[in-house]
């Protein structure tokens, strides 16, 4: 029972969300019954599921790094964008001076990609954890100079990526019925269960975000966990931008992946992480991630002017965070609980004769101890 | 000294929920005196204080000032009737001048006049000797200095009664020296002042009276010179010298020349304790008495590497080890419970699995996570053992109670089977079976042969789990006591005495 209990707690930190998710899936329902219709066009599967899941899996792959950050140093990473834009660059640059592309020319600059992820990571990592600036300032440097250096590393506005494999990457390889980026999505997320699963990453990084004096008192050392947050978040920027930019078929330097970062901290936001650090929920995040990617598409498809979508959004997360407010909630609750005791009392009212009968039973009873 | 009196506090009860913070307190400030207040943690002397200064509301009582009863609403009320007060912290801003400290806020014009305002304030600095220039930047002054301009900021607008708590615990000799120049001109002036200090050496240097309080109740006013320092702790430990009850003694001298099991040459540590020499051996519960402030927690913080160490050589068993973190000085089989269960001790949020085990799982390292089985079997096994009364095992440990959250914390060191743990106030704030329970539960695991040592306010506690106790005073070892030396009289001899 209590394992039950407490499977159902874990299962309440969803709450917000998945009913936020359900309303729009509702609303997008309303709007036309066949939402959820798959349909299989030369042997892969398209619709608005497939659409959605292919759309998110950049902000997916970033929102699991953001709220790792989120929790240990208690503040957010705002260069994720920008540090995807320099990774990707450098991916581009290794794919067009090789020549000849073949997978593993392709393998070999992810991992380069990877390791400038790292790199970017180390950089704000360092400057957060060990000089203390604050990780949204201290972020604010590649936030403001990134665009720029994978610029530079372009060399010219936008190279192209032509070769067959990125096209694969970016889009369905053939004879698989699912897009690229959502396996490739799903195959990070498989990862990042595993290295939860087999690493102490959820109770080190919970602890330092809860209480980094105490944390330090028992053998973990604050600073370097902090820091391993930042490098893991380079990792899925360097992720993110590789899936963005085998999408694209180009690197656009000034407009990939960009303002990210303000997405993946809603998903962080949505999925009830505290962005004030501490416990966490990757899978809260995922989820958040996952909605935002059905409401810029919900709004697409209630036929917002595009030019307005972004006011709608932000009138929408107004509305959502105002009702998951502790403010809210608190006074929800106090309001449920004067709803139920009004009710309760309203039923005794109407049960008089009852209430008469137990009155005189406890009467007779208190007659007898005498 | 038969002056003016100008403030009269009477009968000040105040309560908070669960606790009798004040009970029917009376206190008299005169005109031109130094009066200390003094009393050991959670004796309510900041309650009185704050009471005082208007940011709490008294439960009863009267204050009567220069003869007129008053009633604060809030501490800028109190400012405004001459009540100035500088607390432990310095609550200036740093990046601001000097003269900006001393009057923002103050003014009720929408504009800054600056140039009156750094004249008055220059007027203010000489006269009270602060060496500090109007426009200088607050940051680039000394600590000491700081301090001062805090007190400038409160006695001006014409401060009668000057609140410093604890002013002097992050000065130097030389700038508590010049501290003690300000207030004593300030004295000859007629401001009364309330002075709160650990410090008993500087009670005695300044104050004219003392006012003593133990566990939210007044002991009683003496002057100052009539009251010599043995009784004065006497009072705020709660224990007459006369009174030694028969302590039941906890035999364990036979150390000998054995090798111990931790030992520790001139250590220090940036906390500022002297440097010192410590030793422990196989089975010994040992202790380190002092008053508040006295270094016992320092050192043993210097021993477990929770303060950056900052000299000194240990040895483990005869051999010469390295420990500059927590986590080295547990793979050396120390554990620390901290003094401070709530910033230092719990992780409030985790639950009371997690909170058990998590010093065994940093030991094992971060890629060996125990299983959920395991973590779960280790928590039960503890949560039997120690009878820690807890809801479930995912609850959170701030919903449990203060003595049950300690035990998970006992649990939690208990958990990595340490050769040498170190207990800093174990028993501070839970209720009295809990207290007992952890005594006993010491005094079992010295026998199993694990060393402790173990730090408590209250002495007796103290006498009767430790077979030897290291006294300190102002953060110095001034002496040792152990066997038939081991009564309540001596530890407050050494400790009155002490270090002269």
């Amino acid at each position: 029972m209590p394992r039950l209990k407490a499977q159902f707690d874990r299962l309440s930190h969803l709450f917000l969300p998945l009913s936020v998710l359900v309303i729009l899936l509702i609303i997008n329902l309303i709007k036309g019954a066949d939402y959820f219709k798959i349909t299989m066009v030369n042997g892969v599967f398209y619709g608005n599921i497939p659409n959605i899941l292919f759309g998110a899996s950049e902000l997916v792959i970033l929102s699991v790094g953001m709220t790792l950050v989120t929790a240990a140093a208690r503040g957010q990473d705002i260069s994720i964008g920008e540090s995807g834009a320099i990774s990707s660059a450098i991916f581009v640059q290794y794919v067009l001076q090789a020549g000849e592309v073949t997978i593993w020319t392709i393998l070999a600059g992810f991992l380069i990609s990877c390791v400038a992820g790292l790199v970017i990571g180390a950089f704000n990592g360092t400057l957060v954890s060990f000089f203390n600036v604050q990780p949204m300032v201290a972020t604010l440097i590649l936030f403001l100079g990134g665009r720029s250096i994978a610029f530079i590393i372009d060399g010219k506005v936008s190279p192209i990526l032509a070769n067959p494999i990125s096209n694969q990457i970016g889009t369905v390889i053939p004879g698989v019925p699912i897009q690229t980026p959502i396996i490739l999505t799903a195959v990070f997320l498989a990862l990042v269960a595993v290295v939860l699963k087999t690493t102490n990453l959820r109770l080190y990084v919970e602890a330092v975000g809860i209480n980094p004096s105490a944390a330090r008192l028992n053998g973990i050392n604050p600073k370097k966990v902090i820091f391993l947050t930042f490098l893991l978040m380079g990792v899925c920027s360097a992720i993110a931008g590789f899936i963005a930019v085998n999408k694209a078929g180009r690197h656009d330097s000034v407009n990939l992946l960009k303002f990210i970062m303000m997405d993946a901290i809603l998903a962080v936001a949505l999925g009830e992480n505290s962005l004030g650090g501490g416990k966490f929920s990757i899978t809260g995040s995922i989820i958040g991630a996952y909605t935002i990617e059905v409401l810029n598409r919900t709004l697409l498809r209630l036929e917002v002017n595009p030019e307005a979508i972004k006011a709608f959004k932000a009138v929408f997360i107004i509305i959502l965070m105002v009702i998951a407010s502790p403010v809210v909630r608190v006074s929800a609750r106090k309001f449920l609980d004067k709803a139920k005791t009004f009710v309760a009392g309203y039923s005794v009212r109407q049960t008089g004769g009852l209430n008469k009968a137990v009155v005189s039973i406890t009467d007779s009873s208190v007659k007898k101890e005498e | 000294m038969q002056s003016e009196i100008i403030l009269k506090m009477e009968g000040i009860c105040k309560s908070f929920p669960g606790v009798r913070a004040l009970d029917n307190v009376d206190f008299v400030l005169r005109k031109g005196e130094i009066h200390a207040l003094m009393g050991e943690n959670g004796a309510g002397k900041s309650t009185l204080i704050k009471i005082l200064n208007g940011v709490y509301e008294k439960d009863a009582g009267r204050i009567i000032l220069e003869g007129r009863p008053v009633h604060f609403k809030s501490p800028q009320e109190a400012q405004n009737m001459g009540i100035g007060t500088v607390f432990q912290e310095i609550a200036l801003c740093p990046n601001l001048t000097v003269a900006e400290n001393m009057f923002i806020g103050r003014s009720r014009d929408v504009f800054v006049k600056w140039k009156q305002m750094n004249e008055r304030a220059a007027g203010m600095l000489s006269s009270l000797g602060i060496p500090a220039s109007p426009a200088q930047e607050l940051a680039s002054c000394s600590i000491a200095v700081q301090q001062m301009i805090a007190i400038a900021r409160a006695v001006d607008m014409d401060c009668k009664i000057l609140i410093l708590d604890e002013p002097t615990s992050s000065l130097d000799e030389d700038e508590t020296k010049k501290l003690f120049a300000l207030m004593r001109q300030l004295k000859a002036r007629g401001v009364g002042i309330i002075f709160i200090t650990h410090f008993i050496d500087q009670v005695y240097e300044i104050s004219d009276r003392i006012t003593v309080l133990r566990n939210g109740k007044l002991i009683g006013e003496y002057q100052t010179s009539a009251l010599p320092q043995i009784e004065l702790v006497s009072k705020m430990m709660g224990k007459a010298l006369s009174d030694i009850s028969a302590i039941q003694k906890h035999e364990l001298l036979k150390s000998g020349d054995r090798v111990p099991v931790f030992e520790a040459k001139a250590l220090s540590s940036a906390a500022g304790v002297r440097p010192f020499d410590f030793a422990i051996h196989k089975g010994e519960v040992n202790g380190f008495a002092g008053l508040l402030g006295s270094g016992r927690s320092e050192s043993v913080r210097a021993i477990f590497a929770a303060d950056k160490v900052t000299g000194g050589e240990v040895k483990i068993n005869g051999k010469r080890v390295k420990i500059k973190t927590p986590l080295h000085a547990m793979k050396q089989g120390i554990g620390y419970l901290p003094e401070d269960r709530k910033s230092d001790g719990i992780i409030d949020e985790l639950s009371v699995r997690d909170n058990i085990i998590l010093a065994l799982q940093v030991m094992k390292g971060f890629f060996k996570p125990l299983s959920r089985k395991q973590a779960e079997e280790f928590a039960n096994q503890y949560i039997q053992l120690l009878e820690i009364k807890t809801p479930s095992l995912d609850t959170p440990i701030k919903s449990l109670s203060g003595g049950n959250q300690q035990k998970v914390i006992l649990a939690r060191w208990l958990l990595t089977h340490p050769m040498y743990l170190i207990l800093d106030e174990p028993t501070r704030g839970i209720d009295v079976g809990t207290k007992v329970e952890i005594q006993k539960l010491v005094l079992k695991l010295a026998a199993d042969g694990m060393s402790l040592t173990f730090i408590s306010s209250e002495i007796d506690e103290m006498l009767r789990v430790c077979s030897r106790l290291i006294v300190m005073k102002d953060r110095e070892i001034v002496g040792e006591l152990r066997g038939a030396d081991l009564t309540e009289q001596n530890v407050m001899h050494m400790i009155a005495q002490g270090g002269k």
